[in-house]
Order: structure tokens, then C-alpha cells, then sequence
């Protein structure tokens, strides 16, 4: 999956001239966190956050409020150089900037640019997406060994049953690296037909897995 | 406490019926009626005739498009591409013949209800062909072709402008009706269901809260796998108690399916027929305390259908009819009419032995996740004009 099928086109920008005061403004306006600062050109040369925004602001437990910080000039406050990506780079590489880095948000830029904004919630909603849970469906986990072809095995089953899967995960089997669990979202309300056709064919199901039984 | 009731009831119901294999099968509702008038609960004069749904009452919910198709899959087929783009045609929703009509049947069954009770013929009004409530827009789903309640209740909101309470005890997410009032603050809608984490449709977590206006008027309360008895009543009732103190409706309608119960082959829940005591007790008590009795209750899922359903659904009428619950031993005509053609032991008694409920190791946890949810789910539920 690409940057730009899951980028922001929209993107809420200030020139380096913008004031706190105005930042402040946008940020209370706009369900964002971070501002890209633009010049005539549209080139990112910085970015601001809400926490820069913040420090920048008096704190409220002053009782004479300088109102003067908030005339300062947001270049002034502004991070630089801004790490910025490109439209075609890889979500998953992206992910390893946000959990490296600790940014929250990257500017999308194409030729020197700025076309878009993606936000570790871009990311995470994604992340919802991949997981399948928002199509109707039923999930079942199945424990198989780690080898070549196991995964067309398993996926026969569900296609001798014409069940349609909306999303496959392996997971690692705890630490240890022979076996994976294999996570499948079926669109159908009746998994029976599917869990028992697992189960003839030899697999450890995860889940459902040692439902309690009724006792008498 | 008497009250005058009606039971929508037609062998054409019985016309909704995909193939011998299917887990979904009407069957229940004849199985019910029949232990209903074994046990002299129900009487010709109580029974009021479906009718069949029109095209423009379908349309209240439905595409035209996608009722045509489920016409010509009931008819003369549909088209592979067809099939994939409606849902129908799946292993979860077979096309049979006479699909469409057979459908109709089950909304106009619910619309009859409507109207027997907002019309002021009866005080409550059940039919257990109903309660169809994964049908969209556009997409036939988990069992269901029509989404009846979802259609009844846009009817309540045109033909007689009443502020709607939806509430459904299903084991799973009552999404088709979520989604088709998630917009609309007069329908409010609670759905208390097995947590969506495996189960089918995956929806009805507790940040489903609707939007625009239909803010704050969605509730959702995903209780985890193998929730017992005491947990599933406890946040039932809280919920539904402040749901219906806060959104002050005109009318309640009830999905009650009966797929809770620890016999049920399709969830993980682990309720007994105790619960099945507790939901309509409460719809009643709520739907005369503020509704001034309007209450419509219908069916929808419940796979054991031989030992459980019948007298789940049964009790509903109890209710409806006596204002209590029965207790004790089942018209044994019931049981020896019906054995044969069982294939597991039909029950004896009203309720179930409580020794047969499995020990779930995780069950104190499982109750203190229930009650965080319940909380979070009810965070906005406050009526400040009631209670400033």
C-alpha cells in the first residue's frame, strides 16, 4: 500500500510570516495537531506542532498574560528541516519512521510539493482496515506449521466451502518459529462448515479453541 | 396485569426457508406456537394475519434495485456478478424460490404489528417471523434478505412521527438497524451482543455512537465470549433502564433473538433460559412505564432451535399476555408431538438445570470487563433536562 491511497489531499498550511496567534486559532479550529509551514512556493520549510504551539503561549497560571508572544512570527518557533516522504513510498516504511522517529505526522511532498499530510491515525486506520473488522465477518484462528505452501492449504478449505476470506494476518506462534497463526475474516455468519472442514483436515484451530461444554 | 396482545402469525412464514441445512429455519416459529397452545397460552382470537409488504414500504430501507434482484433470484436466478454485488446467492443467503414474497411476508409481519399496537388494538404485539436485522441497503447478509425492523421503523417515524427505541438482545450486532438510523436522533437504537472480536459482523463497538444529529443515539455493549446469566441481566438491564430514561421514546421495538444461550452452536455465550426470563420482564415493565405499554417484540436469530427457541420466544408471550413468566414443567403433548422428529432430547421444563453451565475459569474477569463497557457505553446517557 502506497502513501498517496491513504494520504491527506487536503492539508492546512501557514506561510512563515503567520503569527502564534494565528496558529493557535487553526489548531482550535481544525481537528489537526501539526501545521506545515509553506513559502510562495509551496516548499515545506518547517513544520509546528500543538506542543510548540503551546510552549510558545503564556502559561495560564500567569496572572499578567504577555500578549506579546503571540505576535512572534511562526518561522521563529518552527522545526527544521521537516523529514518529509513521497507519494509512492511504502505505508509499512512509513510505519517504521513514526515508531522510530516518535513524529506523529509526515508532509507528503512530490518535486519539491507539498500535495499531503498522513498522521499515525492515517496509520492506524489502515491498520483497522487490514484487519478486515470493517466488513461483516467472523474471524478464525488457525495454528499451522511454519513451511512453504501451508497457506493455499488452509485458504482450499475455505474455497472448497465457497466462503469468501476479507482479510488474511500471520501472526508468530509465541517465541517459537516453527509454527504461525493464521488469521482469517470470513464474510459469513455460519463458520461451522469452514471450522469443521479444518478440523477434518488435521489443523490446531486458536479459535474457536476448548469451548466449555454444557455439563449435563 | 392482563393486557391485550397479538401473535402475527402465518404458515407463510414458514416459506422463508433457504435449504434443509441451513441454520436458519422458521420452523421456530411454528415449534413456538404450537408450545404456546399446548400450554393454553394462545388462542385462535390472538393471532392476526402478516400481510405482505408493499414495494414503496420496502423502499423505506431498500434500493429498488436491489429488490428487483431479489425477485429475479427467487424467480429466474441471478447472474454471477449479481449475486457477489447483492449478497445473494451466498452460503449465508441461498436464493429459493419465491425469495421476494416469502421476505415480504416477514416485513409485512412486522408492519401489521405496528399497526395493531399504534392503532390501539393491542397494547403489545409480537411476531417472531421478524427481527431480520443484518438486511442493508443493498445486500442481503447473515441470514437475512429484508430488513423488517429497520423497514417498521422508518414506517412508525412517516406514518406516525413517534420517536422509535430499538433494542436487541441478538448475540450479534443488530448493524443493519444501527446503520440505517445512524443519522437520525428520533431512533434510538441499543444492541447488546457477543463482542464483535470473532463473531459475525464484527461491528458494535462502544464508540459507535452515530453521527450528526443520530449522535449520542446509537448504544452498543460488546460483552466478551462466555458472559453467564447474572453478568448479560446486570448490564441489560442498567442499560436499557437509563437508555430508555434518557431518549424518552413513544414506542419500543424488541429483536429478540435468541442466540445467547449456551446451547446455541453458532456463539460463545453462555446464558441460560434465566435470561430469557429477564429480557421481556424488562421491555414490559420499561414499555408500560413510559410507553404506556407500546411494545413490539420480534424473533431474529437462535440456531438451537428444538430445545431453545421455542421457549425463549415462548416466554415473550407469557409476558406479553399474563405479565409473567412460566415456570415448571412443558405441556408434555408438546414434547411428544415434536420428539421424533428432534434430533437431540426436547426439554422437560420451562428452565434449565443451572448445574449444567460449564465453569468458565475467566469469569470474574469476564464480569469486570462487562461492567467497564456498560459504563463506557452509558458515559453520554444522561437525560440533563430530567436530571439537571
Amino acid at each position: 500500500m502506497l502513501v498517496e491511497e491513504i494520504m491527506k489531499k487536503e492539508v492546512i498550511t501557514l506561510p512563515p510570516t503567520a503569527t502564534i496567534a494565528d496558529a493557535l486559532q487553526l489548531l482550535q479550529e481544525n481537528p489537526i495537531r501539526h501545521i506545515p509551514i509553506v513559502d510562495n512556493e509551496n516548499q515545506v520549510i518547517g513544520i509546528i506542532s500543538d506542543r510548540d504551539v503551546r510552549d510558545a503561549t503564556p502559561s495560564i497560571f500567569d496572572e499578567h498574560t504577555n500578549h506579546q508572544a503571540f505576535r512572534n512570527e511562526v518561522h521563529s518557533i518552527m522545526s527544521r528541516p521537516v523529514t518529509t516522504v513521497h507519494p509512492l513510498d511504502l505505508v509499512e516504511e512509513i510505519a517504521r519512521v513514526f515508531y522510530d522517529e516518535e513524529f506523529a505526522c509526515l508532509p507528503v511532498v512530490r518535486t519539491n510539493q507539498l500535495i499531503g499530510i498522513i498522521t499515525e491515525k492515517d496509520m492506524l486506520h489502515t491498520l483497522i482496515q487490514l484487519t478486515g473488522t470493517n466488513v461483516q465477518s467472523s474471524q478464525v484462528e488457525v495454528k499451522v506449521p511454519h513451511r512453504p505452501g501451508i497457506l493455499p492449504e488452509v485458504a482450499s478449505i475455505f474455497g472448497e466451502q465457497r466462503t469468501n476470506i476479507t482479510s488474511v494476518l500471520m501472526y508468530p506462534y509465541n517465541d517459537d518459529p516453527n509454527y504461525k497463526i493464521l488469521v482469517f475474516r470470513i464474510q459469513t455468519m455460519n463458520p461451522l462448515p469452514v471450522i469443521q472442514g479444518l478440523r477434518n483436515a488435521g489443523y490446531e484451530l486458536m479459535w474457536p479453541n476448548n469451548i466449555a461444554e454444557p455439563k449435563i | 396485569m392482563m393486557c391485550q396482545a397479538a401473535f402475527v402469525y402465518s404458515t407463510k412464514f414458514l416459506d422463508y426457508h433457504f435449504h434443509s441445512d441451513h441454520p436458519f429455519n422458521q420452523k421456530r416459529i411454528l415449534l413456538t406456537k404450537d408450545l404456546l397452545e399446548k400450554a393454553h397460552l394462545l388462542s385462535e382470537n390472538n393471532i392476526i394475519e402478516p400481510r405482505r409488504a408493499t414495494q414503496e414500504e420496502l423502499e423505506l430501507v431498500h434500493d429498488k434495485a436491489y429488490i428487483n434482484a431479489v425477485s429475479k433470484a427467487g424467480d429466474t436466478g441471478l447472474s454471477e456478478d449479481e449475486s457477489m454485488e447483492y449478497g445473494i446467492g451466498t452460503e449465508d443467503t441461498p436464493a429459493f424460490p419465491n425469495m421476494h414474497e416469502a421476505s415480504s411476508y416477514l416485513v409485512g409481519g412486522t408492519l401489521a404489528a405496528v399497526d395493531a399496537v399504534l392503532q390501539g388494538k393491542s397494547d403489545h404485539a409480537l411476531n417472531l417471523g421478524g427481527g431480520l436485522h443484518h438486511g442493508c441497503k443493498r445486500k442481503a447478509s447473515g441470514f437475512c434478505i429484508y430488513n423488517d425492523g429497520a423497514v417498521a421503523i422508518k414506517y412508525i417515524r412517516e406514518k406516525y412521527d413517534l420517536r422509535v427505541l430499538y433494542v436487541d438482545t441478538d448475540a450479534h450486532h443488530g448493524d443493519g438497524v444501527q446503520w440505517a438510523f445512524y443519522d437520525d436522533p428520533n431512533v434510538c437504537t441499543l444492541s447488546i451482543h457477543e463482542t464483535g472480536r470473532y463473531l459475525f459482523p464484527g461491528t458494535g463497538q462502544v464508540n459507535e455512537r452515530g453521527i450528526k444529529e443520530g449522535h449520542g443515539y446509537s448504544f452498543n455493549l460488546p460483552i466478551d465470549a462466555f458472559t453467564e446469566d447474572e453478568s448479560f441481566i446486570d448490564v441489560y438491564e442498567a442499560a436499557f433502564r437509563q437508555i430508555v430514561d434518557y431518549f424518552r421514546p413513544d414506542v419500543i421495538l424488541t429483536q429478540n433473538g435468541a442466540d445467547s444461550h449456551m446451547y446455541d452452536p453458532l456463539t460463545h455465550l453462555c446464558t441460560t433460559m434465566a435470561t430469557f426470563d429477564h429480557i421481556p420482564m424488562l421491555a414490559h415493565d420499561l414499555a408500560h412505564q413510559y410507553c404506556n405499554g407500546r411494545w413490539i417484540a420480534l424473533g431474529g436469530g437462535g440456531y438451537d432451535m428444538w430445545r431453545t427457541v421455542p421457549r425463549a420466544w415462548a416466554q415473550i408471550w407469557s409476558v406479553m399476555k399474563t405479565g409473567g413468566i412460566q415456570q415448571g414443567m412443558l405441556p408434555p403433548e408438546w414434547q411428544s408431538r415434536w420428539q421424533a422428529e428432534s434430533p437431540l432430547t426436547l426439554p422437560g421444563s420451562w428452565h434449565d438445570d443451572q448445574r449444567m453451565v460449564p465453569t468458565i475459569p475467566r469469569k470474574a474477569d469476564i464480569t469486570e470487563k462487562n461492567k467497564k463497557i456498560l459504563e463506557s457505553t452509558l458515559k453520554y446517557a444522561i437525560n440533563k433536562q430530567i436530571h439537571p
